[in-house]
């Protein structure tokens, strides 16, 4: 049976008792006040003014040769371009719905986590918009490889807290932001990142990053077909399900999600929790979990730190399980050639966590285009654009 | 009757307050832990609370944290735990409660769990993370077993919840009736004192609502806050529950032996304080 907070066995809410009601508190106004005409009408009107959607399809052609061996267009790419969005990610989309929704239940203290920043950027830019006080943890290590952002919320009003425990990465923000929510839950509002955590956030998160599948879908029937596959890359899987849930009940279009494989799956230097973990519970969902046979979670690795984390949102795991998607994963070394690739191809800098999405694309189009006997047309999310990772890309030789 | 329910009885005849103490199992290492809870024990604690480390203990403050990665590196698991405990039950009829978060049972299994904690002497067990309403499975498998799963109420559980938890946490058949574990204050453990006077009224209205002994828990650091929190002779809460301040002095000892007299005299302290 399906009931509330579940996706087949995955999701729930595994959390501390003082949490429950604050949980249970969001979830009527996630039913009772989101989808009310007033409040679409609000948050569509800052999307479209504000975020600037919506955002456009872009051919990708040279890339599109790039990727097969031989330099044939296997496939056609059609790129969804988040980039695009003001703040320059997907993540704009969930923090604005998130924080008008904190709003319209009367808090005022805002708290959120953040990997590589995008998020946390994101809500403090929303909160700035909205007259909300709000702070970002984020782990010290994510603090160092991602100073930009760091210097981006620090401007846009936000307080940034330096999270030294554990990996000093996702795992641990999100950690001491549960912490805090604990400690201040009558005031705050936790404004979780990914389509990941107790109910009711999975549900939510995807019901607001819907809108890229969405507009996306819309677009490729103007250009006249739907597309054969929908590659968007996955960590806690936020942008991914947002583009997957559009195209789900169209069975002709095949869905992979590409999580961050690190220096090898065959390493325990990894974050691909869907292909390498175990059914868990991690921060409040039942889902896959990087974890060790007495149950203790082990810390991810990604050159990207937005893909830096070893669980996955829930829905993700049954997508998983029912092969309504499929999930493969990208190197580090696979995803940092590939941000050369599309910048020098399409004059597209892209996010390190989007650059797994590009980097999967050869052996998908090859699978795709054997499967119909004809060059596939793939639909890639570009989640974000890559200016918070040149420090790594350049470290890496990219700037070459 | 069952162990734990026994306890209880005794407890309220002699109209005394139960002291339970926490202690993280493998800091500093799995055999101190061992000593270190009969000397709880011999100091005058009523129950002991064992506790399973946790890689990501999000209802925990700093000192658990850090316990708990000492634990880890000193090698305890889940089953380790128990090792401990099955040592402790050797020694001593006091009223066991494995105290853990969800994920190590998960991944253990709920029944084999429940069957090695029936085997090691184990009473009940306390998972932080598991709300009742997701808990049945695991209440299934300890009650088979003859074990309690505990429920938390917390001061932001309103009424409607508070009925709802208590409906979800009625013990089974074969269960014990064990206790309900009342949260202080809104906060990780190891958080400032804050109100324990109020929390020890809360407590007294909780036990009318479960019709169970209530023990608070959270903020307690002294014997004068253990005394506050457990309210009124004949009122207020059933009794108390200290883990992080024990953790401390641990922590902050220098040797085994200084551990040891650390925990006789902290909880004998505590003990005074209550009686």
């Amino acid at each position: 049976m399906l009931f509330a907070g579940y996706f087949g066995p995955f999701g729930g809410r595994f959390v501390a008792e003082t949490l429950v009601p604050a949980l249970e508190e969001l979830d009527r106004a996630r039913q009772e006040v989101l989808p009310t005409q007033a409040f679409q009408a609000e948050l569509h009107g800052l999307l479209q003014s504000y975020v600037g959607r919506p955002t456009p399809l872009t051919e990708a052609k040279r890339f599109a040769r790039r990727i097969d061996p031989d330099g044939e267009a296997i496939a056609e790419l059609l790129l969804k371009r988040e980039d695009l969005c003001h703040t320059g990610a997907h993540k704009i989309n969930n923090a604005l719905g998130q924080l008008l929704l904190a709003k319209a239940m009367g808090k005022t203290r805002i708290i959120a986590e953040t990997g590589a920043g995008q998020h946390g950027v994101a809500t403090a830019t929303a909160a700035a918009l909205l007259g909300l006080s709000c702070e970002v943890y984020q782990g010290a290590l994510d603090m160092e490889r991602q100073a930009p952002n760091v210097a981006r919320m620090r401007l846009l009003g936000a307080r940034v807290v330096p999270v030294a425990s554990g990996s000093r990465t996702l795992k641990d923000a999100m950690n001491e932001a549960l912490r805090d929510w604990v400690t201040n839950v009558r005031t705050t509002y936790y404004c979780v990142g990914s389509a990941a955590g107790p109910h009711p956030y999975p549900t939510l998160v995807a019901s607001l990053q819907r809108i890229i599948g969405d507009e996306a879908r819309a677009s490729c029937l103007d250009r006249g077909a739907l597309p054969d596959a929908v590659v968007a890359c996955v960590g806690g899987g936020s942008n991914a399900i947002g583009i997957f849930k559009a195209f789900e009940g169209d069975s002709s279009v095949s869905l992979y999600g590409v999580e961050a494989a690190g220096l090898g799956l065959e390493t325990d230097k990894h974050a691909a929790t869907l292909s390498r973990g175990r059914v868990g519970v991690l921060h409040g969902a039942k889902t896959y979990v990087l974890c060790d046979d007495a149950g203790q979670v082990i810390e991810a690795h990604s050159v990207s730190a937005g893909l830096d984390y070893p669980g996955v949102g829930p829905e993700h795991a049954r997508l998983r399980d029912t092969g309504r998607a499929t999930y493969v994963s990208a190197t580090d070394t696979e995803a940092l050639d590939a941000a050369r690739e599309v910048a020098r191809a399409e004059g597209i800098v892209i996010a390190l966590e989007t650059a797994h999405a590009f980097a999967a694309l050869g052996p998908i189009a090859r699978r795709e285009a054997e499967a119909r006997g004809r060059p596939a047309r793939i639909l890639v999310c570009l989640s974000g654009r890559g200016d918070k990772d040149l420090d790594t890309i350049t470290a890496y030789g990219g700037g070459k | 009757m069952h162990r734990i329910d026994q306890r209880f009885v005794e407890l309220r005849r002699a109209g005394r307050k139960a002291l339970c103490v926490y202690l993280c199992v493998g800091d500093p290492s799995l055999e101190a832990s061992g000593f270190l809870a009969l000397e709880a024990i011999d100091a005058g604690a009523d129950m002991l609370e064992l506790g399973v480390p946790f890689s990501d203990p999000t209802a925990d403050g700093p000192t658990l944290a850090r316990a708990a990665q000492r634990a880890i590196a000193a090698g305890a698991t889940l089953e380790r735990v128990l090792d401990v405990a099955s040592r402790v039950r050797a020694r001593s009829e006091v009223p066991l409660v494995l105290f853990t978060y969800y994920n190590p049972v998960l991944v253990a299994g709920e029944a084999r769990v429940a069957r090695l904690a029936r085997a090691a002497g184990v009473d009940a067990l306390l998972v932080v993370d598991l709300p009742p309403e997701e808990a049945a499975p695991l209440r299934g498998a300890c009650a088979a077993e003859g074990l309690g799963v505990v429920p938390l109420v917390s001061p932001t559980s309103h009424a409607a919840r508070i009925e709802a938890i208590r409906r979800a946490s009625t013990p089974l058949d074969g269960a014990p009736r064990a206790f309900v574990y009342s949260i202080s204050m809104t906060g990780v453990t190891g958080a400032s004192p804050s109100d324990l006077a109020a929390a020890a009224r809360d407590a007294e209205g909780m036990r009318r609502a479960f019709d169970r002994p209530v023990l608070v828990g959270f903020g307690i650091d002294s014997g004068a806050s253990a005394k506050l929190a457990a309210g009124e002779a004949t009122g207020g809460a059933d009794g108390v529950v200290v883990g992080t301040a024990l953790a401390r002095h641990i922590e902050q000892a220098a040797s085994g032996d200084e551990q040891r007299r650390a925990v006789r005299t902290f909880v004998s302290e505590l003990r005074r304080a209550l009686d």
